[in-house]
């Protein structure tokens, strides 16, 4: 979704839906107002307001997803005592009840926010406001959203991050991206977690894994990690001060970042004039 | 189930376009939904008189389009009709390609009556 003016227009669709196109409608009678607005346009407000607070202190946000249980938490501990000594991380961690994430990520030294869903299945961008005033941005460089663990609703609520981390556990169907296209579609990386195990797990096959991920017009890197016994994130690593290099270049630039997905609605807006879809805004 | 604050956030524009534009009631709201944009049209109707009671916008005539999947091959430029986890290229098999449509999550249209007495004083 676009969170320039909160709508989904693109440049494919666009001449369907605008005054003139043949999809609207004539008023009849009782007064029509045509709108084309976002349906969360509330919520992309928000999380606007959120880049900004990341981008003017320099902070990459990354929102992770994934089922429950596919090891987001484990990978954030293993992170955190990698990266210990060369990146500052902070964590907010999104749960339907109890502190017991934020607790282990705390135990490894480092702030967390815990938020308690209740019943919602999903963070929004208002909860992630809240939990950006207990946290102290300054002294951060990547802050670490970790969703609901949920592979469908997480995926149509923008929260002001810059990145969309999406975890496949081997011991998931390596099918969940033709399952779940919507939240896979919108993955900038795809990480096959807990892949320590595919010795064991023989039915779980990361070829097939990518090639469902493409087939969503995906070009997101996949890459594996295993964050328990036998430790192998370097990967991931890597690709983590990557994005940390290139969002200081970004906010040196006065520019921002949008998660994959949202590139299309942004080319529009943006009127770059070239009809090229590009990601980059530049801030007011 | 996300539809149900999806179907909240819809009432709250609903609202403000009826204080807005000085009207009593919402008689007929246009949503244009596509596949790819994580709403079930049919869970976010079953919501909407649920979210909508007491407001001005209850009752009213909810649509719900769809448009459909379609995206642009940027390797042999061809555009045709795809589905939701198969967002190849229907003539090339490439994957590079671009949504041209089918991820919408739009507030289309309203239809609305208004208090005739306060739109006619505010003109004067």
């Amino acid at each position: 979704m676009c969170d320039t003016c909160g709508c989904n227009i693109t440049p494919g669709n666009a001449h369907l839906l605008r005054n003139d196109g043949p999809l609207a409608r004539s008023a009849d009678g009782r007064e029509a107002i045509t709108l084309l607005k976002g349906l969360l346009s509330e919520n992309d407000r928000q999380a606007a307001h959120n880049r900004e607070h990341f981008d003017r202190q320099g902070v990459l946000a990354l929102n992770l997803m994934s089922s429950p249980g596919s090891g987001k938490t484990a990978l954030l501990e293993a992170t955190i005592e990698a990266l210990a000594g060369k990146l500052r991380i902070a964590v907010i961690e999104g749960d339907l009840e109890t502190e017991n994430d934020a607790e282990r990520i705390r135990a490894k030294g480092v702030p967390a926010v815990q938020i308690a869903t209740g019943t919602a299945c999903h963070l929004d961008a208002h909860m992630v406001h809240d939990a950006l005033h207990r946290l102290d941005l300054d002294n951060i460089d990547i802050l670490f959203i970790e969703n609901v663990g949920n592979l469908v609703c997480p995926a149509s609520f923008d929260l002001g991050h810059h990145r969309n981390i999406t975890l496949l556990s081997v011991t998931e169907g390596d099918d969940k991206p033709a399952k779940y296209p919507v939240m896979f579609r919108a993955a900038d990386v795809m990480l096959i977690s807990k892949a320590d195990l595919l010795a064991v797990l023989d039915d779980f096959d990361p070829a097939a894994a990518e090639r469902h991920l493409r087939n969503l017009a995906s070009r997101a890197p996949v890459l594996t990690v295993a964050a328990r016994k036998q430790r192998d994130i370097d990967a991931w690593l890597e690709w983590l001060r990557t994005e940390v290099a290139a969002q200081r270049e970004r906010v040196a630039r006065r520019e921002t970042l949008h998660p994959a997905v949202q590139s299309e609605g942004q080319a529009l807006h943006a009127n770059s004039g070239t009809g090229q879809p590009h990601r980059f805004v530049r801030l007011p | 189930m996300h539809e149900l604050s999806v179907c909240q956030a819809l009432v709250r524009q609903l609202d403000e376009i009826v204080q807005r534009e000085r009207a009593i009631r919402i008689t007929q709201v246009v949503v244009r939904i596509g596949p790819l944009s994580g709403v079930e049209a049919q869970l976010l109707r079953q919501a909407y008189p649920v979210a909508s009671a007491g407001t001005p916008a209850a009752h009213a005539e909810l649509i719900l389009e769809t448009l459909p999947i379609r995206v642009a091959c940027e390797s042999c430029g061809a555009e045709t009709n795809a589905t939701a986890n198969r967002l190849i290229c229907g003539v090339c098999g490439d994957y590079h390609t671009r949504l041209l449509s089918g991820d919408e999550l739009l507030l289309a249209q309203v239809e609305l009556e208004r208090d005739e007495l306060a739109t006619a004083s505010g003109r004067h």
